[in-house]
């Protein structure tokens, strides 16, 4: 195979959720007519990346910019709306549960809340040993036994605790599991969603440390969804800011971090609390972010860009390739005025 | 006289497994117009300390050492009227949800009115100029129109200042903020901490802030407390807390920060997890987890000792004081198994 | 990173585990839940063993004598020493009678609520789970069956069946179309409960991560939705044991029940309700307390399981 080839393509992703209820809720009574209103959140609109193999493309961006929405699109977990999913050049996203199985084996998941993610009426053991049974029928017992206490030891969980329920570990031990029963299928290419955001900072890093471990070890591909950029500068490869459901920039995480050139990543980047600097010194921005309902016309930034002018507010930027390697979705940019 | 002095607090959950010391001999005090932090992760007691000061501890959590002297009187004993004169009044709390403290069938006028006058006589009319003027100190756009508009139709960032403008509105001389921006995201966070800071200092009140964020204790504070299993283990001016910590645990959370350490490389963890407050080891409840550990640590409770501006408790850093030269930290990779 | 290994320690067994779970800890400090749990034992032993210790057997024609009837129970005059309890209309042994009645009616409640819980419990699950109009029409049929009262359906159907084949052979499938009834009419409340926790369930991560790994639905749906809903459907499965005696009891009251020679409680209430003005009070009486009895434990049982199986009322 070519190492050049990404692992995953996202080309032109829509995400639409529909909310306005049943067909009689959407039924609304305006000016003297009985009118059928559909009303949508618009999660992801037009994203488009690859991953390519080894890297850890950490995606960020605040809450309800749907960056959650693409992990589970890209798992499967929901049907994109439009666009499509590459994986290892095979399209993915429309294929039968069945047919997705093959896949399934290659591409694994972490969850954000270690408290939901297992099952609280399974043990250990039984939650780690069904999908290797699953997914290789032929293996005997003691097989998958060994199986999963050699991954339970590499997560760093004595194996004889296989016997216990989630409910008697503590929140990084149970985080710590999640990542054993993703490695258990000795996966490729792994999507972590918000995996640390719900530990304690001591035992953040712990997890982060088995994380990179793990990428070392067994060859991983991470796409890794976090809010918290100082865990991005440290994980990431490359990294994707996202707002509102598209990609505002794309770049390698140390140009990112020296030089962000889009005026939201400026501004999430000065918001940081770092322990340095005595004073709040960030970035302000106007207002609050839009609701994903009614989505802005041309950039969705521009209501709260500092640097907005008229062409902003109609026409809709394109991920602009630059020099060192990043790509921008900024009109400022583009024309160079920034 | 300090504002706030808390000496010896000592707080008890009485389980079916029996009583749960939750704190255990927590002193501090917050002076006029200084800001505090309380630092620690998630069963180190830090809510329950706050909690505590106002009384606002549930069954079957009960106060059972120590004394809360605020203004010279001791709010441990204080009646639950007596309290209520307090609290709200005096010392003010913002919470991690604002829609836990929010109603949300009255509006925001209604409630800000009914909050002043609960504690002062005062008109109806007066009461809402008031109000007004308090949103427009957090900086709400069209405060005259906001007021009359129902929670669920701010956002999130606008109901945390909302909640602000509340604790401010009986200008008190304390204000207790638990997480009060851990549901938020980081743009708004920060607008939300600056807001708070420069509230603070411009009326000279008092803030208690617990938060688990090293990073927003630094820009904030002027002292940090950092709590471990329900007990004080350092505190000290903020500056010299983050930049030279004393006790093990605190250079531990300040190191494992992602930032500390070089892009790629391996964070500094701190090895195990927090104990639950049912089995804490004896002596140094961080020993099973400390690099530095030495025999004293796993049978004697250290007691305070002055290093710099800080108070610490360890036993390392007491004969590091006493004797700098007899200390060797033992090797982490040998020590622990 | 093996240093951070966690040190093993010796796994509780299962019982050990049963014994420290919050489900014994409250029962063993819950006075009520004690004695009601000990009077429900009581009575599913007698139900089980009722041919056993039963001094006559009230289904053989041929150890009953009509000269017998109404004797009044041990404690009044006129008493015979062999009925403890007394003698009803047709000079059948009131204990024996009634150990023969508790476990009809308990057989009749147990196997109803069975019944509904299989119902339920499948609509509920595949409505929850796979949601959208399949749901909507599972939800609105089980709204049409609760807008007929149950008793209305149940009086309507038995009252058919016995007009179109005659006393005769109703007699003797009485048991089963009881169940039958009994156990459709009241489905929906199973249905409704597993839905709405099917519901709460299905967001959960573990249910996403199990569909990541590539497992069909009906897997996730058996093995790992369902062991998780089980909470309350242990709980309403009491009381629901509960209402469907008192169907049955109402039932074989208004004479559509259980037949006098197989009486089951409501039957035994229903039938010496003519003789309460001539004075054998009991006949009616004992049968109505023993009935009463049972529902009342069943329901306090259910109270109990309730609070303690309910998170929020615990926790909060």
């Amino acid at each position: 195979m070519n190492a050049a080839q990404p692992i995953l393509q996202i080309k032109d992703l829509y995400k639409r959720f529909n909310i306005s209820g049943d067909f009689l809720d959407q039924l609304k009574f305006e000016g003297g007519k009985i009118v059928r209103k559909q009303e949508h959140v618009h999660a992801i609109n037009g994203v488009s990346f690859d991953v390519m193999p080894g890297e850890a493309l950490c995606v960020v961006g605040e809450s309800g910019c749907g960056k959650s929405t693409v992990a589970r699109t890209v798992m499967g977990l929901l049907k994109p709306s439009g666009g499509s999913i590459h994986y290892k050049g095979d399209r993915i996203d429309s294929l039968s549960d069945r047919a997705l199985l093959p896949y399934r084996q290659k591409m694994q998941m972490i969850f954000q809340n270690p408290y939901a993610s297992l099952n609280p009426r399974k043990t250990i053991n039984q939650t780690l040993e069904e999908p290797v049974r699953f997914h290789n029928p032929q293996m005997s017992n003691t097989e998958v036994a060994d199986k999963v206490k050699e991954v339970m030891f590499d997560v760093g969980i004595d194996p004889s605790w296989g016997v216990r329920f989630p409910h008697e570990f503590s929140g990084g031990q149970r985080q710590r599991i999640s990542i054993a029963r993703a490695l258990t299928l000795d996966p490729e290419f792994v999507v972590a969603d918000e995996p640390i955001s719900a530990l304690d900072v001591s035992i953040q890093a712990q997890v982060l440390n088995l994380m990179m471990k793990a990428q070392e070890e067994h060859n991983l591909t991470y796409l890794f969804i976090t809010h918290d950029l100082s865990v991005v500068e440290h994980f990431g490869t490359r990294v994707a800011v996202m707002y509102l459901g598209t990609l505002c920039e794309l770049a390698p995480t140390k140009t990112l971090f020296a030089t962000p050139k889009h005026p939201y990543t400026q501004a999430l980047l000065s918001a940081i609390p770092r322990l340095e600097d005595n004073a709040p010194s960030h970035i302000r921005l106007q207002g609050e972010v839009p609701t994903p309902v009614n989505l802005p016309s041309g950039c969705v930034f521009h209501g709260r860009c500092p640097h907005a002018n008229e062409r902003c507010k109609v026409e809709i930027p394109e991920l602009i390739a630059c020099d060192d390697g990043s790509k921008v979705a900024c009109h400022g940019i583009e024309e160079g005025r920034l | 006289m300090a504002l706030l002095e808390v000496n010896n607090l000592e707080v008890s959950f009485g389980l079916r497994q029996g009583a749960v010391k939750a704190l255990r001999n927590v002193s501090f005090t917050v002076e006029r117009g200084e800001r505090v932090g309380i630092v620690g992760e998630s069963g180190a007691g830090k809510s329950v300390a706050a909690f505590s000061i106002l009384n606002l501890i549930s069954r079957p959590g009960e106060i059972t050492d120590g004394e809360i002297l605020f203004e010279g009187q001791n709010l441990a004993t204080l009646s639950d009227k007596q309290m209520r004169s307090i609290r709200g009044n005096r010392i003010a709390m913002i919470f991690q949800d604002p829609m836990m403290t929010l109603n949300p069938v009255l509006t925001l006028g209604q409630q800000m009115v009914e909050c002043l006058q609960a504690h002062r006589k005062i008109s109806t009319a007066d009461a809402r100029a008031i109000a007004i003027e308090k949103l427009r100190q957090v900086q709400i756009p069209s405060p005259e129109t906001r007021i009359d508009q129902y929670p669920h139709e701010l956002s999130g960032g606008m109901r945390q200042r909302i909640i602000i403008a509340i604790a401010l509105l009986l200008d008190p001389v304390l204000i207790i903020a638990d997480e009060p921006t851990t549901a938020l995201d980081v743009t708004i966070q920060a607008e939300i901490m600056e807001l708070l800071l420069n509230l603070c200092d411009s009326n000279n009140v008092g803030l208690i802030l617990i938060t688990h964020d090293l990073g927003v204790v630094s820009q904030i504070t002027q002292k940090a407390i950092v709590m471990y299993a329900g007990r004080i283990i350092e505190q000290g001016p903020t500056k010299e807390i983050i930049n030279d910590a004393q006790h093990p645990y605190t250079q531990g959370l300040i190191n494992a920060l992602p930032q500390q350490t070089v892009p790629g490389q391996r964070l500094n963890q701190i090895p195990g997890s927090m104990p639950s407050l049912q089995a804490i080891p004896s002596g140094c409840a961080f020993n099973p987890r400390c690099d530095f550990v030495m025999d004293e640590c796993k049978t004697r409770l250290p007691e305070f000792t002055r290093s710099g501006g800080c108070s610490v408790a360890c036993h390392m850093v007491r004969a590091m004081k006493q004797n700098p030269e007899t200390v060797q930290p033992v090797d982490s990779s040998e020590e622990v198994k | 990173m093996s240093s951070d290994v966690l040190a093993p320690a010796a796994a509780p067994s299962r019982w050990q585990r049963f014994k420290d779970s919050q489900l014994v800890h409250s029962f063993s400090r819950d006075k009520l839940a004690m004695v009601s749990f000990t009077i429900f034992v009581l009575y599913l032993l007698a139900a089980l063993l009722a041919p056993l210790i039963a001094p006559y057997n009230p289904y053989d024609p041929s150890a009953i004598d009509i000269m017998d009837s109404e004797i009044p129970p041990a404690w009044q005059e006129e008493a015979d020493e062999r009925f403890a309890l007394g003698t009803d209309a047709q000079g059948r042994d009131m204990l024996s009678t009634m150990l023969y009645g508790t476990r009809i009616s308990l057989m009749i409640g147990i196997c109803a609520v069975m019944l509904q819980m299989f119902l339920g419990v499948m609509i509920g699950l595949t409505a929850g789970y796979f949601g959208g109009r399949i749901d909507s029409f599972l939800m609105r049929l089980a709204d049409i069956q609760l807008s007929f009262s149950t008793m209305m359906v149940a009086i309507v159907v038995l009252a058919v069946f016995q007009a179109a084949f005659g006393a005769e052979l109703y007699a003797d499938l009485a048991i089963f179309m009881l169940i039958l009834v009994i156990g459709i009419a009241e489905w929906p409340q199973y249905a409704r409960t597993v839905r709405a926790s099917v519901l709460a369930e299905k967001h959960k991560e573990y249910v996403d991560a199990a569909r990541v790994m590539g497992f069909k639905s009906s897997r996730i749906m058996w093995r790992h939705i369902l062991p998780n809903t089980l909470s309350p459907i242990l709980v309403i499965s009491t009381v629901q044991v509960a209402n469907a005696i008192i169907s049955e009891a109402s039932l074989s009251f208004l004479g559509l029940g259980m037949p006098v020679s197989q009486p089951s409680l409501g039957s035994l209430i229903s039938s010496g309700f003519e003789y309460i003005f001539s004075g054998s009070w009991w006949i009616t009486v004992i049968p109505g307390i023993v009935l009463v009895v049972l529902v009342l434990v069943m329901n306090l049982l259910g109270d109990w399981l309730r609070d303690v199986l309910n998170p929020k009322l615990y926790k909060g």
